[in-house]
């Protein structure tokens, strides 16, 4: 897959988030999106996801030679981020067979339990997710992401809530992604941005 | 780590379609499954539908009403009942902010299906349960005309279901509640209630049932016209 953005600006009534953003990202690429609070790495990502709309500007969204419409992009990307919310009166289980029931996919047990152990998740399958702790939830997003196995992943602060295993997961994913697609992450971690291969700095 | 994650999705089949029907199910068995765990759909239904009986029920005390105010009444609770009950559909999402999360997950009118068969199943439910009350405890409630009784209700629990879905989703995208829902509905089901109350009307009189067949093509038509119109519009009131 291969997004490729030119001259990228975004408003919100009167405020002007960004401007003048260009980037291309395809398979191999990490692409690192860093800013102040308030640059635009959320809205910047969104517009990558096919969530919003630019306000000026283009993006494209490409799988090989086949051109992809923006309301079907959500279904080749892997999007986590610490404001996706989960279906908190649901167990862990119930979720993914949700999401992955969305995307016409059947898991098996024994997948799910492979799933949550690759995010290290091992306790607290049976509960319903409001009694998970924020870092649980946030691999739980990681899965979400990753589920459908997704030709491009975008990553907004990977790393909020988790502990060092937690981090060392995504980072883990970020360099195994690599090779199967590009790879956004918008953060301010310096471990993240030194696995990146070109960095988007947004400035206010 | 990275190399197990890799190695546990062989799922990608980027050519394979996924027909709209498969997500509308998965969302339909996910709410009735949180709509069976917590009943708020249905608790706060039972008890409107309950109280509202009750006090029609006493503020009659025996006497018996023309067939066309027994109508009348009839789709007075259908209608704030369903103001009641349907909102809850997108209400409840936007409330636990998985909007996003869905709108990552599957196409507009893959949601909008799901959400309209969540609404069509418990109007139905409803229209049946609020009718055999009506049967039970209002004297001198007589249908005459079963069948065309039964096309009625079931028609006009799919309109509402229909028009009231679309309307719950644009009420929720707004960030409203409540009050702007039945302020909206109205005018949208007027056409519906008008050609409900005539139909009901004429199955619960000894009448010749071929009076309510302009009813019932009405009511044909505005479902069909309602849930297309929908399918096109919601794509507009679901993305930001």
């Amino acid at each position: 897959m291969r997004i490729v953005a030119s001259n990228l600006s975004r408003t919100f009534g009167r405020m002007e988030v960004f401007r003048g953003v260009s980037f291309a990202a395809g398979k191999g690429m990490v692409l690192g999106i860093t800013g102040r609070n308030g640059s635009g790495k959320t809205t910047l990502l969104k517009i990558a996801a096919g969530l919003l709309g630019p306000t000026t500007g283009t993006i494209s969204w490409s799988v090989g030679s086949t051109a992809l419409e923006p309301r079907h992009v959500y279904r080749h990307i892997g999007f986590a981020a610490p404001y996706l919310a989960l279906y908190d009166d649901m167990t862990v289980e119930e979720n993914l067979r949700f999401f992955a029931a969305m995307r016409g996919l059947r898991l098996e047990w024994n997948r799910i339990a492979s799933f949550l152990d690759s995010v290290g998740l091992t306790a607290g399958r049976e509960d319903p997710l409001r009694a998970f702790s924020s870092g649980m939830k946030q691999r739980v997003r990681l899965l979400f992401a990753l589920l459908h196995d997704p030709p491009a992943l975008l990553l907004d602060e990977p790393g909020t809530n988790l502990d060092e295993e937690g981090l060392d997961i995504v980072r883990g994913i970020v360099r195994s992604r690599r090779s199967i697609g590009p790879v956004l992450i918008a953060t301010n971690d310096h471990a993240d941005i030194e696995l990146c291969d070109g960095v988007i700095r947004l400035s206010d | 780590m990275p190399r197990t994650v890799l190695s546990l999705f062989p799922l990608r089949d980027g050519k394979r379609r996924i027909m709209t029907i498969h997500p509308a199910l998965a969302l339909l068995a996910k709410d009735f499954r949180g709509e069976w765990r917590t009943r708020y759909a249905v608790n706060t239904l039972l008890m409107f539908i309950v109280v509202t009986l009750s006090v029609v029920v006493f503020a009659l005390a025996g006497e018996t009403l023309t067939s066309g105010v027994q109508a009348g009444l009839l789709w007075v609770v259908l209608f704030f009942s369903a103001m009641n009950g349907m909102s809850r559909s997108f209400l409840s999402e936007e409330e636990r902010g998985t909007t996003l999360t869905l709108r990552l997950l599957a196409d507009p009118s893959a949601i909008y299906l799901g959400k309209l068969l969540f609404n069509l199943v418990l109007a139905l439910l409803l229209n049946v349960f609020i009718v055999l009350l009506f049967l039970v405890f209002l004297e001198g409630f007589l249908i005459r005309q079963p069948g065309l009784f039964l096309a009625v209700i079931l028609g006009g629990g799919a309109g509402v279901a229909a028009a009231t879905t679309v309307i719950a989703a644009m009420i929720a995208r707004a960030g409203s509640k409540g009050p702007l829902f039945p302020v909206l509905s109205f005018p949208v089901l007027l056409p519906l209630l008008m050609s409900g109350i005539s139909a009901t009307k004429i199955a619960m009189e000894e009448t010749e049932w071929t009076l309510a067949l302009p009813e019932l093509g009405v009511l044909a038509s505005y479902i069909a016209v309602v849930v297309a119109a929908s399918f096109f519009l919601f794509d507009f009131v679901w993305k930001d």
